[in-house]
């Protein structure tokens, strides 16, 4: 299973890619095996500031259908709108073409509490 | 969790498993979207062993199955199989079926996994004619070769000629060095193909001749994902999701198997549904704007009055749409018009469309 190591992650299988103040946000390599084919991305909520945990957007499967959680407080500044000709990009290159959001931090202090490539290796295997 | 006799097969092949109808089944293997158009374009393989054989036989086999079936079985004849449903006697559906007469005085019938202990007690009850009946669902495995190029996969493995077995009908016969395998022209797909009855001692011996065979592109193992997105393109009615204990088989759109030219259990109130109309029908329909409908998502006219629920959805890999059916009020199920889909917090339309979605070119 790919975990790169220059990323940070959430029990929720979702990784942050941090520079400086932006902050990317995805799913993971083992989200999408597990969700397995995705049709939909939905986020509408571009433009507004979420805390952690809230609900940003939604990833729909062929079978299934999962809410997408904020790993970090913030304001959503862009959907990777590509997505929505070709969700199927999040299976393919779930670390890059397959990014879903963008967001500025309210809190960076909050990144502490992310988990680490090792830490989400370890509750997913 | 029950095992089917190609359990080890599916770990071998890279299955995902999956807890369904009592059985640790495979849902899905390279992935769902794949494993669907390859059966649409080439052919698949499916392991649905988990579904239920109940064989009736003796001089009173017809009796009971024209008392429990809504479908007429004196249209039957040895190799020939028909779709029917188990009516109760409230208007519902106990479940649906196919019935096969293997024999003079000898048939069998094929139910859903989910309701074979339901089913056998149904049946049971209803036998006061003295027919004799033996449920041999845990004996037997169903494997689904499915597709356009099904006969070559198939045709290498048997001497009975397949291209001769039209539509709803079977033979049994020899199959990869066994005997008595009963090759049925049915399906849950709408690509054609066959289904093959197996003894559970002989699955693994039958799937791994058809995945020997050297046809080009390969014979892909298929997973229940894609069975569930292939029979929703046509339209085909999922028990439990579709069709229950509750529903109408009239506004279902079973009326095609439904003769009322004989007796059953139900008929009066069935009949009764025909003539006056039911308050909601199955309705299959597609997305206008973007979305995914889901089981049990409500359904809206324009002006914001509830009038139905989704009962089955997914996103078409073949037809590339947001499809599903669901039932309505009776009064809104018009071909080409409007309804609105409440997923989410927001409500999004849906056109009335025929079936089935996918249409074979």
């Amino acid at each position: 299973m790919n975990i790169p190591k220059d990323l940070k992650y959430t029990k929720d299988h979702e990784w942050i890619k941090v520079d400086g103040d932006i902050a990317t946000i995805g799913i993971t390599d083992f989200a999408q095996g597990e969700l397995g084919d995705i049709v939909y991305v939905e986020v509408d909520t571009i433009d507004e500031t979420l805390e952690k945990e809230e609900v940003f957007g939604t990833v729909e499967a062929v079978k299934t259908v999962s809410d997408l959680f904020m790993p970090i407080s913030g304001e959503i500044i862009e959907f990777n709108e590509s997505l929505e000709s070709n969700p199927e990009k999040v299976n393919e290159d779930p670390y890059n073409e397959g990014w879903m959001i963008k967001l500025k931090m309210s809190d960076s202090s909050e990144l502490e509490d992310l988990l680490s490539p090792e830490d989400y290796q370890n509750t997913v295997s | 969790m029950k095992k089917t006799a190609l359990y080890n097969k599916h770990l071998e092949m890279g299955a995902k498993m999956v807890p369904f109808a009592g059985y640790d089944m495979p849902v899905q293997y390279s992935g769902v979207n794949q494993e669907h158009i390859n059966v649409r374009n080439n052919v698949g393989v499916f392991d649905v062993s988990h579904m239920g054989e109940f064989l009736v036989k003796g001089e009173n086999a017809l009796a009971l199955i024209q008392k429990i079936s809504s479908n007429d079985a004196t249209q039957l004849f040895p190799g020939r199989a028909q779709y029917a449903y188990l009516p109760n006697s409230k208007g519902g559906v106990v479940d649906d079926m196919l019935v096969y007469m293997i024999d003079q005085n000898h048939y069998m019938l094929v139910v859903n996994a989910s309701n074979i202990e339901k089913d056998w007690n149904w049946i049971v009850s209803q036998n006061n004619v003295g027919a004799e009946i033996e449920n041999i669902s845990d004996n037997f495995s169903l494997i689904a070769v499915q597709g356009p190029k099904a006969v070559d996969v198939l045709q290498e493995l048997t001497s009975i000629d397949l291209n001769g077995i039209k539509f709803y009908h079977f033979q049994v016969g020899d199959f990869a060095g066994l005997n008595n395998i009963i090759i049925s022209a049915t399906g849950y797909t709408g690509s054609g193909g066959f289904e093959l009855y197996v003894p559970n001692q002989s699955a693994e011996t039958v799937w791994e001749a058809i995945f020997s065979t050297k046809i080009q592109p390969p014979v892909l193992p298929t997973g229940l994902a894609a069975r569930d997105t292939l029979r929703l393109e046509m339209g085909y009615c999922l028990y439990g999701n579709d069709i229950s204990d509750e529903t109408s088989p009239i506004a279902a759109g079973l009326g095609w198997v439904t003769k009322f030219n004989k007796d059953f259990i139900g008929k009066e109130i069935i009949q009764n549904q025909k003539n006056e109309g039911t308050e909601d029908k199955l309705i299959a329909f597609e997305l206008i704007d973007r979305g995914i409908p889901r089981k049990d998502y409500e359904i809206e006219n324009y002006s914001g009055e509830l009038i139905g629920k989704v009962t089955s959805g997914t996103m078409g890999p073949s037809v590339q749409k947001a499809i599903g059916l669901g039932y309505i009020k009776s009064e809104y199920a018009k071909m080409g018009d409007t309804i609105y889909l409440k997923i989410r917090n927001k409500k999004i339309p849906a056109l009335i469309v025929k079936l089935p979605f996918f249409k074979n070119s």
